[in-house]
């Protein structure tokens, strides 16, 4: 078990989301920066559909209730086993009531932690990730035990860790492809989108990402289609969003550009005012 | 057949399939034919198909190295006869209580449609809606088939919160909240029913292609039935359809 001694601000539990469910509006869900996570996982070898937890900004705090192994990747908000400093995306041994926390925030916006063989939480629809009306608990809270394999058998422990891209924190290229509505932009809304320099406005979440520069628009909306996390809708009012993974299945906005994969990695590891361009 | 279909990429990973844009039960009838063809034929890589009112989307787990050779694949199923075995499709009977306290903007549409508010529930429960596909909201479905007589504007200022279980109607369309969330239909009735239960086997009781028709309750039928529907005794009364 590990038990919630400060939840953070909005900490939950992911794995690679549920597919398969758009037939009944279920949204896929699933880890934002699924790079930093498979890291993490890759780590413990766990398989890359293990659950982890997503932490924004650190600020939280847990006690670990049995021994195991653990690694943190992602964002860099110093992480600490007993106010001691541990390393990123290394595998790291706990034991018995050592108790893991966060401080300086040094990059990044979202780290993982991954348990060896992942966090055991409820599945529903195929997969743990938290969602409203669909997982029993949608944010951790305080006080709150999360259930976990107890592992003490590996004993070997290696000091190499792994060498992180830097680019996948650093880089303002945003990849996309052109969207379904793309052809049915002006030329110059076209230019407009790859010559201007995009900053994320304060409206985010798991959701999406509202961006702060406007696009004139004139397109009617849709008769209303499917929509994918990475897809970025333009609004009536010219607001540009960026889908993200809890989604929803279908919209009516003109999706005009659909970021990669990795291109939501990305840019679920940047935040409100940081600036970047798509690029195609 | 003979329907004008395209095939675009939708990133490097979905296949957006597009009929011509207009809403209709023939071309819905046809995504969903397409949509059952696609699932009988087991491609793995395929992790999800999303209906639209004239769009079908496919999902893959990973990207394609050709995208062409997968739209050669989808076009070469859309050809084939075998249609493998057609879902039986339900008429559900959603009860609804239109009294002023659940039905909040009955007064209002009321006064702009210059229509009695028991026309509004005469004609909102006399018509049977067709479920076009389900998106928004788990559980929330598309319905076709409103009266134009009810036609409505959605509120320039959405509300906040709008209760589980609101049937409201949204500019040419109505619809029932299946959970509480923000939204800026125009709500005339409140149903007990749960249009998507996560402790259920299947979470939604209805699926695109099924049609809804709402029956009008009064409010101690509504408390009998809310009761029985917290207590999972409760059963939609649904017809089969023989079209």
């Amino acid at each position: 078990m590990i038990k919630v001694l400060k939840p953070g601000f909005f900490t939950t539990i992911q794995d690679k989301g549920r597919f398969g469910f758009a037939a009944i509006g279920v949204p896929v869900s699933g880890v934002m920066d699924g790079y930093s996570a498979d890291i993490a996982n890759s780590i413990l070898n766990n398989s890359l559909d293990a659950a982890v937890l997503e932490i924004i900004f650190g600020s939280c705090e847990f006690q670990f209730l049995c021994p195991t192994f653990i690694c943190v990747s992602g964002g860099d908000f110093s992480p600490k086993i007993n106010r001691k400093s541990i390393k990123l995306n290394k595998k790291i041994r706990v034991s018995k009531h050592d108790v893991l926390s966060f401080g300086k925030i040094n990059y990044g916006v979202r780290s993982y932690l991954a348990v060896s063989g992942g966090i055991q939480s409820e599945e529903k629809l195929n997969s743990k990730s938290f969602y409203k009306g669909i997982t029993k608990e949608t944010v951790l809270k305080k006080g709150m035990k999360i259930l976990i394999h107890r592992n003490i058998k590996e004993v070997v422990i290696t000091n190499a860790s792994i060498k992180i891209d830097e680019l996948h924190f650093n880089s303002t290229k945003i990849n996309c492809s052109k969207g379904p509505e793309f052809e049915l932009l002006s030329l110059y809304q076209q230019s407009l989108l790859f010559e201007n320099t995009f900053s994320i406005s304060k409206d985010i979440s798991r959701m999406g990402y509202r961006l702060n520069e406007l696009i004139v628009n004139d397109l009617p909306t849709l008769l209303t289609s499917s929509v994918l996390p990475g897809t970025v809708q333009l609004t009536p009012s010219g607001t540009l969003i960026i889908l993200m993974r809890d989604c929803q299945v279908t919209g009516g906005y003109p999706r005009i550009l659909q970021l990669s994969e990795k291109a939501i990695h990305i840019l679920s590891q940047k935040t409100t005012n940081q600036k970047f361009n798509f690029s195609i | 057949m003979g329907e004008k279909i395209t095939y675009k990429s939708f990133g490097d990973r979905a296949i957006l399939i597009e009929w011509k844009a207009e809403i209709c039960p023939s071309i819905s009838n046809n995504i969903l034919d397409l949509q059952q063809k696609i699932g009988a034929f087991e491609n793995r890589n395929i992790v999800d198909t999303i209906v639209g009112y004239t769009s079908l989307t496919i999902v893959y787990n990973n990207p394609f190295e050709d995208y062409l050779n997968e739209i050669a694949v989808l076009k070469k199923i859309n050809t084939s006869k075998d249609i493998g075995h057609k879902k039986s499709s339900f008429t559900w009977e959603i009860p609804v209580c239109y009294d002023l306290e659940f039905g909040i903007d009955l007064q209002e549409i009321s006064k702009v449609t210059n229509l009695e508010i028991s026309e509004i529930v005469k004609l909102h429960s006399q018509s049977s809606y067709r479920v076009y596909f389900i998106g928004f909201l788990p559980g929330f479905l598309y319905l076709g088939g409103l009266n134009k007589q009810l036609f409505f504007d959605r509120k320039s200022n959405p509300r906040l919160k709008v209760a589980k279980g609101a049937v409201a109607i949204g500019g040419e369309q109505t619809g029932v909240y299946p959970s509480e969330s923000a939204g800026g239909w125009n709500i005339i009735g409140k149903t007990p029913v749960n249009f998507f239960n996560i402790n259920q086997d299947s979470p939604c009781f209805a699926k695109a292609g099924d049609f809804i028709k709402f029956v009008r309750i009064d409010k101690n039928e509504f408390l009998q039935i809310e009761k029985e529907v917290k207590a999972g005794s409760y059963q939609i009364s649904k017809t089969l359809r023989n079209d």
